[in-house]
């Protein structure tokens, strides 16, 4: 394959989601010279078509340093890549139906405040229904996080595109890396539109992260390419602001501002990940748009619009792998599904101090691609 | 799962009435979905049951619907009318809703007889209330025998003739017929009417239709180059260039029309490959000579893969249902060949004036896309030509970036009514083959679909677990 004659990168990332754009951008701010590599367009999958929520609510526990910290990012994201992103804080509360989930919420909003975190606060049903008059009477109580927010998941990746290509990173689109092999201390990644080598590679392949991974000679992972399901309606007179979730359910809820309301929450179809496929499981959705009807009873009679999903990638334990790979020279950040978008910008952040400085003043180590390993 | 079918059949115009009586004297076990009340389609619309209009009960192609209809009414096969189909899937799997319930199922063979579209007219002001298309006055026409008093017909194409004609006769006042279409058009299409010969009738029965329409009291006017609609909230007129002179017509109506154009939405969500026809600047499905699509088991039949107009479409519907019994075991490969010769001579003759209607009737540039950055190209979401080229220019290089990115498409209508605007407009700042900038991915529901609907397969889940 022919060698493109272009100055060397420092850095060469797989993978044009936010994640890698994230990577680029942090590395690009700290001087190094990359290279993005994208199968398809920038965006094309999860991080493009997702929900868009940027939640620290109901995180996994080893996620949390991490999602707070993010958070203060978003907060700035403009000052960061030169475009508010579609953010608009607003608060997420996952609601409670039985006194018996009221409890099991009390139970976890003690777990994280012992961590020594404050942002999930436990409201009981008079607070509730104040933030969410359109909800169904049952409901007992729940907990919130007071000023999470959601973003525009595709203008995202483009702000943060636009941002790295003025900071002179340069993307290959439409390039699937094809083989990854390494000489003495120099990684060659090839690619349909060529190849390309560089001291360092990053792996944020998302759905396709654990394909990467092998090429880099990991070994295998209890990886899956996931199809998290969502639907949008027609546009409603505006009912509701915080984006919602349910302790007892699949669900996630929210009303745009132009009026249309996102159902979501990790309905599954099926990922066909080797052809950018998805399928749709409509028993499935039919489950997941019952309780977003259950709950918010105003629901029945809307249309809806549109349902997709998305390819994601997901490990076993449900928590992504992010940092250094037991190959020399190489670093992941991959299978982040349901959780990746909000997380995009701080990883990108600590995969640029993992590279430069080599450590980063946050956790990962529940994140690391060793943890599999048995023997 | 439901009830087995080895061919789901969905639409009841020419292709899909002709379709259904060839494969189920056949033999084959088969569903008929149709979204309208009774069949006929869009050109066969309540024929039977429309209060007459006069003019049209003279028209011979109607005698054909008629004999058409009646011969599908007595066929003994599972037809479903009323049904919003919203889900075809590339492996064959059919979701649709009737009466506020949806259901599931999975066929051995689909034909997609779903027929055609109007192009979309993006002038400026086309989405004011009083602007309507040519084919939606023929609805309201043909279903409730309803017309629009003293309106202004603009634009080119067999169909804004035909419909204007049929209001002439009906004595239904007309203010005006703007002819959009171009001078050139005539010239590079009589190179093809020698082709044409075989169905030379047509063309005359267009030319008697245009002599009536300019004998009767609407202004007749040619050569128009440029049309805007006038009015502030709703449609009070139209403004018209004529040889460099601009004018305006008052009318409260205006229909507008520039030719149809394939539906492609069913067949592009069940991932059948289409391609931009560069002669008909549209996209159409990929189809063989049997209808057979890129997705094993999927035909489209009819103006859904190509437009040929009723006659054609019929045909084309029986060749798709004749290579689906074959491939059901039904009928032999030589029954299936010696069967397909008489549609297939018909189809022949038919076409042969296709490539003259084409080219003389080919909208040009102007028509297909705003001149005007201000103009509405995504009506749903009110996005417009300029707004598009600046996501273009923000590096969005496709439809599915640029829905993604503002929306554009995202609407109720699921982009039919912008899509191949956008397609062109894109290709056209890139400067690369519309081909190469691709169509947006549709998602389904294919129309819309109540909550409450979808959630009835919830109910059909604990169903089939009690049956176990």
């Amino acid at each position: 394959m022919a060698q493109k004659l272009l100055p060397s990168p420092d850095v060469i990332v797989i993978g044009g989601g936010l994640l890698g754009c994230s990577a680029a951008l942090h590395l690009a701010l700290r001087s190094a010279q990359v290279i993005v590599l994208e199968k398809d367009h920038m965006g094309r999958h999860a991080s493009g078509v997702n929900a868009g929520g940027v939640r620290r609510l109901g995180r996994l526990l080893p996620q949390i340093p991490m999602s707070v910290e993010s958070h203060k990012i978003w907060l700035q994201i403009k000052d960061l890549v030169n475009d508010d992103c579609g953010f608009r804080p607003s608060s997420q509360i996952r609601v409670a139906e039985t006194e018996e989930e009221l409890t099991q919420l009390k139970e976890r909003a003690f777990q994280v405040q012992a961590l020594g975190f404050t942002h999930e606060e436990i409201i009981g049903r008079k607070e509730l229904f104040e933030y969410l008059p359109a909800l169904a009477r049952h409901c007992v109580g729940g907990m919130i996080v007071r000023n999470d927010g959601y973003a525009n998941p595709f203008r995202t990746v483009q702000a943060f595109r636009r941002k790295v290509t003025s900071l002179g990173v340069r993307i290959f689109e439409g390039a699937p890396v094809t083989d990854i092999h390494r000489s003495g201390s120099t990684w060659t990644v090839d690619t349909s539109k060529g190849s390309f080598s560089a001291p360092s590679v990053v792996n944020c392949a998302g759905g396709w992260g654990a394909d990467i991974a092998a090429m880099l000679g990991e070994q295998p992972l209890p990886f899956k390419a996931e199809a998290l399901m969502l639907t949008i309606t027609q546009r409603m007179p505006r009912f509701i602001t915080p984006v919602v979730g349910a302790q007892g359910r699949t669900l996630s809820f929210k009303q745009f501002e132009n009026g249309t309301v996102m159902i979501g929450g990790g309905a599954k179809g099926t990922a066909y990940p080797e052809t950018n496929a998805t399928r749709l499981d409509f028993r499935q959705l039919a489950v997941n748009v019952n309780s977003a009807a259950t709950l918010f009873p105003i629901m029945k009679k809307t249309r809806i619009i549109r349902c997709w999903a998305g390819i994601e990638g997901m490990l076993q334990d449900k928590l992504p792998v992010l940092g250094v790979a037991t190959v020399p020279g190489a670093w992941h950040a991959f299978g982040f599904s349901s959780s990746g978008f909000q997380l995009g910008p701080i990883s990108g952040r600590i995969l640029a101090d993992l590279i430069i400085d080599g450590n980063t003043d946050l956790s990962i180590s529940n994140f690391s691609i060793n943890r599999f390993n048995t023997s | 799962m439901n009830k087995q079918y080895e061919i789901v059949i969905i639409g009841t115009g020419p292709a899909g009435m002709a379709a259904s009586e060839v494969a189920s004297k056949a033999g084959a076990r088969i569903l008929v979905l149709d979204e309208q009340e009774r069949p006929g389609g869009q050109i066969y619309r309540g024929i039977e049951t429309s209060p007459s209009v006069p003019g049209r009960d003279l028209d011979q192609s109607m005698a054909n619907g008629r004999s058409l209809i009646k011969q599908f009414q007595g066929l003994n096969v599972d037809y479903i009318p009323d049904a919003t189909v919203w889900l075809v899937s590339d492996k064959r799997e059919i979701g649709y809703s009737r009466e506020g319930v949806s259901h599931l199922m999975q066929a051995d063979q689909v034909i997609i007889a779903t027929g055609a579209q109007e192009r979309p007219v993006p002038v400026p002001g086309w989405t004011r209330p009083g602007v309507m298309t040519v084919g939606a006055a023929q609805i309201l026409l043909k279903d409730d025998g309803m017309a629009m008093k003293n309106a202004v017909f603009a634009g080119t194409g067999p169909l804004l003739y035909a419909a204007a004609h049929q209001y002439v006769n009906a004595g239904i006042p007309v203010k005006a017929v703007l002819d959009l279409t171009p001078w050139k058009n005539y010239l590079r299409a009589l190179p093809f009417l020698p082709k044409a010969l075989p169905r030379f009738s047509k063309i005359v029965e267009g030319w008697l239709m245009k002599q009536q329409i300019s004998r009767s009291r609407a202004q007749y006017i040619k050569g128009v180059s440029e049309i805007e609609i006038v009015g502030e909230h709703t449609a009070t007129g139209i403004r018209y260039r004529c040889r460099d002179r601009w004018d305006q017509i008052d009318a409260q109506h205006i229909l507008l029309h520039s030719g149809v154009i394939p539906n492609i939405n069913i067949s592009r969500a069940a991932g059948c490959e289409t391609v931009w026809d560069k002669s008909q600047l549209c996209w159409r499905v990929s189809t063989d000579r049997w209808c057979r699509t890129s997705v094993p088991g999927i035909f489209v039949a009819g103006d859904g893969a190509d437009i040929g107009g009723a006659i054609s479409a019929e045909q084309y519907g029986r060749l798709a249902a004749l290579e689906a019994a074959r491939h059901l075991g039904h009928i032999s490969t030589v029954q299936r060949d010696i069967r397909s010769r008489s549609p297939r001579s018909t189809l022949n003759k038919e076409l042969s004036v296709r490539l003259f209607l084409e080219t003389l009737f080919k909208p040009p540039a102007r028509f297909r896309l705003p001149r005007d950055k201000q103009t509405i190209v995504c009506r749903c979401e009110e996005i417009t030509a300029g707004e598009i080229e600046k996501i273009v220019d923000l590096g969005c290089k496709g439809p599915n970036q640029v829905k993604s990115y503002s929306r554009c498409g995202m609407g109720p209508c699921q982009g039919r009514f912008c899509g191949p605007t956008v397609s062109e407009l894109i290709a056209g700042q890139l400067k690369k083959p519309v081909n190469t900038v691709g169509y947006y991915r549709l998602r389904p529901p294919l129309k819309p679909l109540l909550l409450n609907e979808l959630i009835t397969l919830q109910n059909g889940t604990d169903l089939e677990k009690r049956i176990k």
